[in-house]
């Protein structure tokens, strides 16, 4: 078996026009060749070195990551004096991945990593979580190494990734317990010791995964009597050192192998990561950011589980004769179920490539100074990003739960039974669209994008792509919700009062998503008919009901109802 | 300590998973229909030889393989786990090989890599199923040989020490090199291919495949000395033509039976006394039961 191989999907995507100009920009004319014996030859040759390292996880996510998930998921990880032991399968699969080198993927050769662009990277996490949701966790944390190299000094990048790379784990450690959603109530504090020139972290951080890392980031309070965002710096901090324990482990309902750990810094010693003061406004940001893209993966990797997990069982139950898959409301719960994954993925990649257009652009301004037009392309594509990521986290995650619930419907009460895998993707996608920020705070992020218009001048973009005749209808379609969608931010605006937005922001961002993802499928539909037709129907179809349905929840009712929803004490 | 490993593998076609085309009218393999892969217990044959190096760093692994030039992915995919070279055995003469042919092929090309401590193979492959060519192997080289091997334990003082898995429970025992070890399907099983030397070794290509048209990136072989994968016949192995292929096989294929299980007609009873009794007699009669 191989998760890169039984998907077409991902070669599709791989394949995308946008791919030449990220992988040109990327390998910075293909310089690294003549001192890395696997630095790429040329355009052809990296993709052809994507496709091959894809299938070395593929292999590796189906033959020993997923065959470990039931027991991972049954152990779980251990803490004894404060310090956490993986399950072992966990264990065995870090070592796979480890002996594979394919850890610190994204990283520059310098640091030993493959320099490989975001949408061959996200693949692997999506084919990682379809194995072990839990354990793409602890592998996608990888990525706060990114974080040290956008941000930290030469010599802390010298010194931290190629340990990342080399199979050390991280953690970001931001959660204490007063300080959730609302980071600037971050208390954690770091006091710098001027004799000895080192910081050093005091206090309680909770809820973090992969809490007994080898390499911590961490948020902490370093400027003294300051209450807000503004006090708050980044640190890591090396395991090595010591100076951190861990005082328990949390009983979750699922991701079972990843510890959520609470942690007890005591006088432990740290290094600040670029400017005072940064900590939250800047870096977390683009910590999160990271992690949001790792999450929609996340999502992606469960969604498709979940419909391999409900068409395999309803093509092999009978009931009344025959398979229940041809029942109508069997098969088209299993439809929606393939449309939604489809969505979800066709969204992430796209997020993925505005990534890793800004981030690379963004890398090479501190080689040298961009031209004007590749400034204006930066700008461009950081602001899509910072649009489709909170957009695409909020959908994915939030489909990757419906769709582990409808995978447990069609089983029907054995689904409700330990003994089928869509059991565990149900509580593991149920976090999904909690952490990192949830759906609620996602929303908070996209609604900008509503309001200034980022998100209706990339659907008039999609609008200019020229279909077959057969898809025109599709197309046609996208287009009314477009005008609906238009009208609705228009009602929701107009009367200038933030509340009335807010009580409604969910329903215009969802709108927006709708939209788009049905673009992109359809224009995955366009260039693979055969893969995407059928998804690109069903998901067009559903998201059309969903975007009459928002918009009459907006026409059908008026401001002062909000009234009627205020269930809270008198003040 | 550092010793000089060789691989012995084969590519086989994948009889594990077989469609209804794997079988030609006259009841040979179809190997056109099978996918072509490494023989399972030759990659824990690899996986035996990578632990060597990773615990004896400065080892080399160098891959030996006979067969049509297709398998020089044999060699490729040993690269792309760890070890340092390869060597592809292919000739029109040495076609249509039995066991002894091969066997004999296989050492004169070990003896013209030169130096060893160990040679590892699979117990056997999947599409002969013999079991007899790292045994003979042995013989035509004069060393001494440990079959069903699970793990090669320790190697010390010019001995090594293997774990064999017999049919009931394991046996440990202890040979002076060079060696001939041959590993069984329960050993460890191989690690996956490592991204970096899989980028590294992908364009690696035997003399004949760089002969081929249309190949990308002709320049580099000689800019990478290491992308060159060597490639012997039976003169470059000064081996004895009558040895080889189908005049030094002696096994004669007399005839190949198709076997195809079969259920037989089943037969519906009512449930009656009469139908029960009649059963009970006809099992009786063709000793089923009693």
């Amino acid at each position: 078996m191989n998760y890169y191989i039984d998907t077409p999907q991902f070669r599709h995507h791989l394949q995308h026009p946008l791919m030449k100009r990220i992988v040109e920009l990327k390998e910075r004319n293909y310089t690294d060749k003549d001192n890395y014996e696997y630095a790429p030859i040329d355009f052809e040759d990296t993709m052809d070195s994507y496709d091959k390292v894809l299938e070395v996880v593929g292999e590796i996510c189906a033959e020993i990551i997923e065959p470990n998930a039931e027991a991972v998921d049954q152990s779980g990880p251990t803490i004894h004096d404060g310090r956490v032991t993986y399950a072992e399968p966990t264990r065995r699969n870090l070592e796979a991945l480890n002996k594979a080198e394919l850890m610190g993927m994204g990283l520059h050769r310098k640091y030993g990593g493959l320099n490989f662009s975001m949408v061959p990277y996200m693949m692997s996490a999506d084919m990682v979580s379809r194995a072990d949701a839990s354990f793409q966790n602890i592998w996608m944390l990888q990525d706060c190494g990114e974080t040290i190299y956008e941000f930290a000094e030469e010599q802390q990048k010298n010194k931290y990734l190629p340990r990342i790379v080399k199979g050390e784990t991280m953690s970001m450690d931001l959660t204490e317990p007063d300080a959730g959603s609302d980071l600037q109530a971050v208390m954690l504090k770091a006091s710098y010791n001027e004799t000895e020139g080192q910081w050093y972290l005091n206090g309680v951080k909770r809820f973090i995964t992969n809490g007994d890392a080898d390499i911590h980031l961490v948020l902490a309070r370093s400027e003294e009597g300051t209450k807000d965002a503004r006090g708050l710096s980044m640190f890591v901090y090396d395991k090595k050192q010591g100076g951190v324990t861990v005082r328990r482990i949390e009983n979750k309902m699922g991701i079972k192998g990843a510890p959520t750990c609470e942690l007890v810094f005591k006088n432990a010693k740290a290094e600040l990561i670029g400017t005072r003061r940064m900590g939250l406004i800047r870096y977390v940001m683009s910590l999160m950011n990271g992690a949001r893209l790792g999450i929609m993966a996340q999502s992606v990797g469960l969604s498709d589980a979940a419909y391999r997990e409900a068409y395999n069982y309803a093509i092999e139950r009978r009931q009344f004769g025959k398979p229940i898959i041809e029942f109508p409301a069997v098969y088209e719960m299993i439809a929606n179920i393939r449309a939604k994954t489809d969505a979800s993925r066709t969204m992430l990649y796209e997020t993925a490539r505005f990534v890793d257009m800004y981030k690379t652009l963004e890398d090479i301004s501190k080689e040298r100074k961009l031209t004007p037009e590749e400034r204006t392309e930066m700008k461009h594509y950081s602001r899509l990003a910072d649009a489709f990521t909170p957009l695409g986290k909020g959908m994915t995650s939030e489909y990757a739960n419906q769709n582990a619930y409808d995978a447990i419907q069609v089983h029907g009460g054995s689904g409700y039974m330990k003994d089928y895998k869509c059991e565990r993707l149900y509580r593991d996608a149920r976090i999904t669209n909690i952490y990192e920020g949830t759906t609620q705070l996602q929303v908070v992020a996209a609604i900008r994008h509503v309001t200034t218009g980022t998100y209706l001048q990339q659907i008039r973009e999609y609008e200019k792509e020229v279909v077959v005749p057969e898809l025109e209808p599709l197309k046609r379609a996208l287009s009314k919700m477009a005008q609906m969608y238009e009208k609705l931010v228009e009602l929701v605006t107009t009367p200038k009062d933030e509340d009335y937005l807010d009580f409604h922001a969910r329903r215009l961002v969802e709108c927006a998503g709708h939209i788009i993802m049905g673009h992109l499928l359809l224009q995955d539909a366009n260039r693979n008919p055969e893969l995407f037709r059928r998804s690109a129907e069903v998901y067009i179809h559903y998201g059309q009901v969903e975007v009459i349905k928002n918009y009459n929840s907006v026409t059908k009712s008026r401001i002062e109802d909000m009234g009627y929803y205020k269930l809270m004490p008198e003040k | 300590m550092a010793f000089n490993i060789i691989v012995l593998a084969k590519q086989v076609p994948d009889t594990r998973n077989i469609g209804k085309d794997a079988m030609k009218a006259d009841g040979t393999v179809n190997r056109g229909a099978l996918p072509a892969i490494f023989n399972p217990e030759d990659l824990n044959a690899l996986e035996q030889a990578l632990g060597i190096k990773d615990r004896y760093p400065g080892s080399t692994i160098t891959m030996l393989t006979m067969g049509p030039g297709r398998a020089a992915d044999i060699l490729r995919e040993g690269l792309f786990r760890g070890a340092d070279d390869g060597v592809l055995l292919t000739d029109r003469a040495f076609a249509g090989a039995d066991t002894l042919a091969t066997s004999y092929a296989l050492s004169t090309a070990v003896r013209k890599i030169g130096k060893y401590d160990l040679i590892i193979c699979g117990r056997q492959a999947i599409d002969g199923d013999t079991a007899q060519v790292g045994p003979q192997v042995a013989e035509k080289l004069n060393i001494p040989q440990v079959t069903y091997a699970e793990e090669i334990e320790e190697i010390n003082n010019g001995k090594a020490r293997v774990k064999r898995r017999l049919e009931n429970g394991v046996e440990t025992v202890e040979s002076p090199l060079p060696l001939l070890v041959t590993v069984n399907g329960s050993a460890r099983t191989c690690r996956p291919r490592n991204a970096k030397l899989l980028l590294k070794f992908k364009h690696a290509k035997t003399v004949t495949e760089r002969q081929a048209e249309n190949i990308d990136y002709i320049d580099i072989y000689s800019t990478r000395p290491y992308l060159n994968l060597t490639e012997w016949g039976v003169a470059d192995v000064d081996a004895d033509i009558e040895l080889c292929g189908l005049s030094g096989s002696p096994t004669k294929v007399k005839k190949i039976e198709n076997v195809v299980f079969q259920t037989k007609e089943s037969k519906h009873l009512s449930g009656s006394d009469d139908e029960i009794e009649q059963l009970m007699i006809e099992l009786i009669a063709n000793h089923t039961i009693g």
